[in-house]
């Protein structure tokens, strides 16, 4: 029997020819119309509108019709309220039906069916099959008050439905009580407060029974409620474990993971001291590491488990390292977390296999395990003391290879491992030095910057290397920036007398031409620091560090509490409690572990070891970013005495700063510093700077705008063709560029419309060149500094430099760029006008000119026609000139004026020109002469466009 | 629980959609298809949130299955329940293809129907469900009350996995001892980690309701009887006895028993199934030794040499041995020279792949081949994936034996010497890695 034929139906009047077989007399072909129905259904085609023909089928004796009925109902009864009334007879008839499947069929689809007029027929049916006399019949209707429930929650209660299936607890069949604890498990998620499944003594012994004898999934609710639990004592405690731990060799391995959440909850409660306790924690070692060989898919939800346990309970696994050695067809995701355990697990015992392992995983193939492990590398060094030798020389060993992403991950932990072993492997930094250049990554960066300042006095180029950062200050990241800032202070105060210069460019750098608050106010911080109190500078800025702890990545305590209850469950996997990813009420609940709540009531003994054990100090968690942070958490913010928060008015303002100078600034330079006084002005200005600040960017800014249209107005601009669209939207995801090129001010100018005219928010646009014929390339990047709105569209002009890589491109001023944002990369293609490449010194000296026109071969002169101009030869030599092409000679012949032009490229190449106008002739003639001729096409183009502009 | 599962064929269509909960909305088949089937990448984690949904999802052939949730479900559940719905309607249909599902469709409609009420997994034994889910709707209207009560006794009983009223003329058992053997071993030849993980896997054909019991060279049960027992019998056995570090069983088994006596007592189900798992990782017997030899001769050469040497009684042959050894991306030709068997090179595979049909225990051979490589200017060192072997022995690597595997049926008139007992032993590799 084939049933894949009832996926493809003719296309054309289906649904009408569906209506006809539906309504067939003959029994089959009834079947068969249905199949087709749930069929489409399935593709997701709407077929509701044969809803009463389904309908009709219902009352049938053929059981798989009336599934398939059901199937139907199910999808559809939502949106065909009124109709899905017509099924509830036969629903009601069915519950009384003599076989118990039909009738268990029958509560299980009303359940489903979330129509108020069904529910309201379906409180009767349930009742009486709550208490049917068939388990099976039961088992479903329990789980049917949680549908009921999840519709119509005070129905259920006014009903009494939650004391019958607390009733159910006590059924004598194992699966009706693992379905009615379900049932209301769930209903009690919803109703925190409640005494739903007010778990006795009694109760719990039940559920215990129950779990020897029902089936897997069963023991999987059992267990999961049991975890809810509180015992009274350690007594009890102890027995729930001892009935729970035959579960650890379940097949199933949600049973195992279960039992364990019981397990390690429990635990919590017993004595240290007990024998039982130490045979507890053997007996989980073994099903934990069991879980390993299992598929992928579970090996990841153990390992995610696993990594929750060692942080809870390290001693349970420390002796078995080994089986979370990496396998080389092991899935990524299975690599990535068994090297978060490895690490976890490593101690002294067994760093020497750790380590040899982490080597070899240094050279795979996936770049994200490749990174981790390296990672791991520094990791061991800081968790174990005696390993860190070794591990640094293996980090040394993989600089050597070159491989960019490897190189960056080793320094990034070489940084913490000096943080954690101050002094003692300092001797690599020369080795890191090398590498300086190969890193682009910012976190690799800050952390090569932190490592130049922390030990600027030992690296003899450190105010070189951070002077070449510099460079790029404002496209680097914040984070790079403000190591960088932070990294010249400290330099600055080891080494004064070299590095002012430095100090001073970075101070005004990140306080004055930075958007960003935080490198702003760190770099006022430090600038008030040195300004008013240089030793105090020193003391703080050079203060020293906290050490890192041993674990950088612990889970915060009180968090990990609540994820040991949720073992086995996504809060699990994701690492984060239920109320972060569920939505509405369920979950919300955060659940502890027994005793560390501070309920003392129902802990008997407090002062058992239970409590004692809970008391542990966490390890202190400064995350490794944190040594930036913890610079400025040092910094006692108030000021020792004058300049508060708002600085002065600024006329008093220089003198002020002057007189903040005072001797500090001496003592700390010492006798060596002759230019203190300059010095000392240099740093009065900054407090000045703050308030002037304000100011004169705008009024700046306001300036260059008035520049501008002065600019246009008076004096001609170079010729500007309009704009074109470069890049449609419907080729970029909706972001439409178009725009033009301009030479303002000697400046070569990309001018661009940005619109974004999808439907969502534009962000990060970068742009890059292709090589091209004259070197083109971004002076600066692309400053959209807001994100783009959808239908929003922006002005953005872009300088541009002309000492980029260059490539002959046909035609020749064709230039390809690249843009990017947040979205994708696009591409586009667009031609320039080479008279934009014009530079302002293009007049060449008339002697040079002939000269020139003489010894370019006559084979390099092309001459071309402009047609249809009216211009008389003075306005020609005007225009032409505003886009700096220059009329050196003028002559007239025989009632024609021959115009002698020069003008320069900006890679020097010259163009020389002789322009004939004849008057009352519309149509001039050009001719070009250039030793590149191949320029000469677009010259004239260029010509052409400015004269008929 | 679970609030959806869909099943999509390779290009992300659905061939099955099952909505349980209402906070599942259509829109999550397409997200699913989207996001995880059409991102047409390695799958980072089998877990996708997308949307404050969670996808699980498995994949078996060509074929996606993914179960959709809002809640903080059992995760592990969620998977065994995939993997158990996969063995279902393997059980039904045989293989999982595109094929099979859309055979099958209403078939998988009504299983789900059974097998997973409002999320919530429901008993999903097939002996079970074939009693009653049969995909002739008609007969399963002529069940008698009693064939009726029977069934829901059944599906809902104690014993969910085997029904009443069995009958076989002759009673029969067949007990395969299945171990894979895996290793990683350094190339100096140092085990970095080895264990055995092994099934017990039972045909059963008995008639009625038959308990059965089964026993091992159990280290723990062996001392503990040779503590009993006289003392010559302890030091005896005491020898073959092998530790296991853990096990696990079929829920026929009651576990509380193994627990307390350690001794392993069920109630079959009727036919196959897998009895028991273990691991083992002390005295193992690793059946071959891996000797690699690479040596880079300048930088377009490759020399290789492998030998290895089978490490069991002469007696013995090894079958379907099969030796992987890689070789880098840029490799140009090789030429190879083998003692015995079949080697040839597989530029598809990347690797060189040397078959050996049979070979005795106690005996040794080897490979050697030349790698001509391209020059390239790929700064990345190759990464030198590790040797890779497969083959077959007619023993346990764990040494695990089986002592025992008793049938009693008081009902019926057989006793356990009527049992015919077959039992096998075979140790295939698992991962069986030399690095080089």
């Amino acid at each position: 029997m084939t049933d894949s034929k009832y996926f493809t139906t003719t296309k054309k009047g289906e649904i009408f020819e569906l209506k006809a077989e539906l309504n067939s007399d003959k029994k089959e072909k009834k079947k068969e119309a249905v199949k087709k129905v749930i069929a489409s259904m399935t593709v997701g085609k709407d077929v509701s509108a044969l809803f009463p023909d389904v309908v009709n089928c219902m009352q049938t004796d053929n059981l798989e019709l009336k599934k398939l009925v059901y199937l139907y109902l199910m999808n559809y009864a939502k949106s065909q309220p009124d109709m899905a009334i017509m099924a509830v007879n036969t629903f009601v008839k069915d519950c009384e039906d003599p076989n118990p499947l039909i009738r268990a069929l029958a509560v299980r689809t009303m359940g489903c069916i979330r129509v108020d007029k069904i529910t309201e027929y379906l409180c009767e049916p349930l009742r009486k099959c709550l208490k049917d006399e068939d388990p099976y019949v039961r088992k479903t209707a329990a789980v049917c008050v949680a549908k009921l429930h999840d519709i119509n929650a005070q129905l259920v209660e006014d009903q009494g439905f939650l004391d019958t299936l607390k009733d159910l607890i006590s059924d004598s069949n194992p699966m009706v009580v693992a379905n009615a604890v379900a049932a209301l498990s769930e209903i009690a998620e919803s109703h925190p407060n409640s005494n739903l499944l007010d778990l006795n003594p009694q109760t719990i012994n039940k559920l215990l029974t129950a779990l020897n004898e029902c089936t897997e999934w069963g023991q999987i609710f059992i267990l999961d409620c049991l975890a809810n639990y509180t015992p009274r004592d350690d007594r009890e405690s102890q027995s729930i474990c001892e009935r729970v731990t035959p579960r650890l060799s379940h097949a199933n391995s949600a049973v195992v993971l279960s039992a364990v959440k019981v397990l390690m909850k429990f635990m919590e409660m017993l004595p240290k001291d007990l024998d039982y306790y130490g045979t507890l924690l053997k007996k989980l070692a073994p099903p934990l590491v069991t879980l390993l060989s299992a598929e992928p898919e579970l090996q990841y939800v153990a390992l995610r488990n696993i990594n929750l346990i060692v942080q809870r309970r390290p001693e349970i696994l420390k002796h078995e390292m080994k089986v979370f050695f990496v396998k080389y067809n092991d899935p990524i995701y299975v690599k990535l977390e068994k090297l978060d355990i490895m690490i976890r697990l490593a101690s002294q015992a067994n760093i020497a296999q750790v380590l040899a392992e982490l080597k070899e995983y240094a050279t795979e193939v996936d770049v994200d395990f490749v990174r981790k492990a390296v990672r791991a590398i520094g990791r061991c060094a800081i968790k174990v003391e005696q390993s860190a030798e070794r591990c640094v020389s293996t980090l040394l060993d993989l600089i050597q290879t070159k491989v960019n992403y490897v190189v960056q991950e080793a320094i990034v932990v070489i940084k913490d491992i000096f943080r954690k072993y101050p002094n003692k492997y300092e001797s690599v930094i020369a080795t890191l030095c090398e590498n300086l250049d190969s890193l682009d990554e910012p976190e690799a960066r800050a952390a090569m910057i932190w490592i130049v300042g922390e030990y600027a006095e030992r690296i003899d180029n450190a105010d070189e290397l951070l002077e070449s950062f510099l460079e790029g200050f404002h496209d680097e990241s914040t984070q790079v920036q403000l190591q960088l800032l932070t990294a010249i202070v400290k330099l600055f105060l080891k080494k004064p007398t070299e590095t002012q210069e430095l100090v001073q460019q970075v101070l005004s750098l990140a306080t004055q031409d930075s958007d960003n608050p935080d490198l702003r106010d760190r770099g006022y911080i430090y600038w008030r620091l040195l300004s008013t109190d240089p030793v105090a500078a020193k003391e703080v800025v050079l203060a020293e560090k906290p050490l890192i702890s041993e674990e950088t990545d612990l889970i915060e305590p009180t968090l990990l509490e609540e994820l040991i209850c949720h073992i086995g469950t996504l809060a699990s996997v994701y690492h984060k409690p239920p109320s972060a990813f569920v939505e509405g009420s369920r979950g919300v609940q955060h659940k502890r572990l027994p005793g560390s709540a501070g309920s003392g009531e129902s802990v008997e003994s407090p002062d058992t070891s239970s409590a004692a054990g809970l008391s542990e100090a966490p390890p202190a968690v400064i995350p490794s970013q944190g040594d930036l942070l913890g610079d400025l958490l040092n910094l006692d913010l108030t000021p020792p005495a004058t300049t508060g928060p708002t600085p002065p008015p600024s006329s008093g303002m220089q003198l002020g700063a002057m007189d903040l100078l005072g001797g500090g600034l001496d003592s700390l330079l010492g006798g060596d510093l002759g230019g203190s006084p300059a010095m000392g002005a240099a740093f009065g200005a900054p407090p000045a700077v703050m308030p002037a600040s304000f100011n004169a960017p705008v009024s700046g800014g306001l300036d260059d705008l008035f520049d501008l249209g002065g600019g246009v107005g008076m004096t001609m601009g170079a010729y500007s063709p309009p704009k074109t669209i470069w890049l449609p939207a419907m080729k970029a995801k909706g972001l439409e560029i178009s725009g033009t090129f301009a030479r303002r001010a000697g400046v070569i100018q990309m001018e661009m419309t940005l619109s974004n005219k999808a439907m969502s928010v534009m962000t990060d646009f970068a742009i890059q060149f292709n090589r091209n014929s004259f070197g083109l390339a971004p002076a600066g990047p692309l400053q959209v500094l807001t994100p783009l709105n959808p239908n929003q569209s922006i002005e953005v002009a872009l300088p541009l430099s002309t000492v980029g890589p260059v490539m002959k491109m046909e035609p020749l001023s064709n230039l390809q760029v690249a843009v990017k944002n947040n979205i994708d990369v696009f591409y586009f293609s667009c031609q320039y006008p080479i008279s934009m490449l014009f530079v302002e010194d293009g007049k060449m000296e008339r002697q040079v000119f002939l000269a020139t026109w003489k010894d370019i071969p006559n084979d390099n002169e092309s001459q071309f026609q402009i047609k249809d101009c009216h211009l008389n030869s003075d306005a020609v030599s005007n225009k032409l000139q505003s886009s700096n092409v220059f009329t050196i000679a003028k002559r007239t012949v025989e009632g024609q004026d021959m115009l002698y032009q020069s003008m320069k490229l900006t890679n020097g190449i010259w163009v020389l020109a002789e322009l004939r106008v004849q008057t009352g002739n519309p149509n001039y003639t050009v001719s070009l002469k250039c030793r590149a001729p191949e320029v000469s096409q677009c010259v004239f183009q260029s010509y052409e466009a400015i004269l008929k502009n | 629980m679970i609030g959806g599962l869909f099943i999509y064929n390779h290009k992300g269509e659905v061939l099955i959609s099952r909505v349980y909960r209402d906070d599942i909305g259509r829109n999550a088949v397409d997200a699913f298809r989207v996001n995880v089937i059409h991102a047409r990448q390695q799958v980072r984690s089998p877990v996708t949130n997308i949307a404050r949904t969670s996808f699980f999802h498995v994949k078996r052939s060509n074929i996606w299955l993914a179960a959709v949730t809002k809640q903080n479900v059992n995760a592990t559940m969620v998977f065994e329940f995939l993997y158990k719905m996969c063995d279902v309607m393997s059980a039904y249909f045989g293989k999982i293809s595109e094929e099979n599902v859309k055979n099958n469709f209403v078939l998988i409609y009504e299983l789900l129907d059974e097998i997973l009420d409002f999320g919530y997994p429901q008993n999903s034994e097939t002996g079970a469900l074939k009693t009653f889910i049969t995909q002739q709707g008609i007969k399963s209207q002529h069940h008698t009350k009693e064939e009726q009560s029977q069934i829901t006794s059944q599906v809902t009983g104690q014993i969910g996995w085997r029904r009443e009223g069995i009958k076989y003329r002759r009673n029969e058992l067949f007990l395969d001892v299945l171990e894979s053997v895996n290793l990683l071993m350094s190339p100096q030849g140092q085990v970095l980690s080895a264990h055995v993980s092994g099934r017990v896997v039972m045909k059963s054909y008995l008639s009625g309701m038959p308990e059965c019991k089964f026993g091992m060279n159990d280290k723990i049960v062996i001392d503990k009887q040779g503590k009993a027992g006289s003392s010559e019998d302890g030091g005896k056995s005491g020898k073959q006895s092998i530790a296991i570090d853990d096990c696990t069983f079929h829920q026929c088994v009651r576990l509380s028993k193994f627990d307390s006596e350690r001794s392993i007592s069920f109630i079959p189900p009727d036919g196959d199934y897998e009895l028991m798992r273990y691991r083992t990782t002390k005295d193992i017997i690793l059946p071959f030794r891996v000797i690699p030899l690479v040596r880079e001769v300048g930088r377009t050469k490759l020399e290789v040499k492998v030998v290895i040497k089978s490490n069991f009684k002469s007696s013995l042959l090894a079958q379907k041995i099969e030796v992987r050894i890689p070789h880098p991306l840029n490799t140009s030709g090789v030429q190879l020279i083998c003692m015995k068997g079949k080697a040839k090179y597989k530029a598809s595979e990347n690797a060189i792949v040397w078959k050996i049909k049979r070979m005795a225990g106690m005996k040794e051979s080897q490979i050697s081949a030349e790698i001509e490589l391209l020059p390239t200017n790929d700064k990345k060192k190759w990464a030198r994936p590790p040797i890779s072997m497969n083959f077959e022995v007619p023993f346990a690597p764990s040494g695990l034996k089986v002592r025992y595997l008793k049938v009693f049926e008081p009902k019926l008139n057989y006793s356990d010497h009527d049992v015919i007992k077959w039992v096998r032993y075979i140790g295939r590799s698992g991962i069986y890695e030399t690095r080089c």
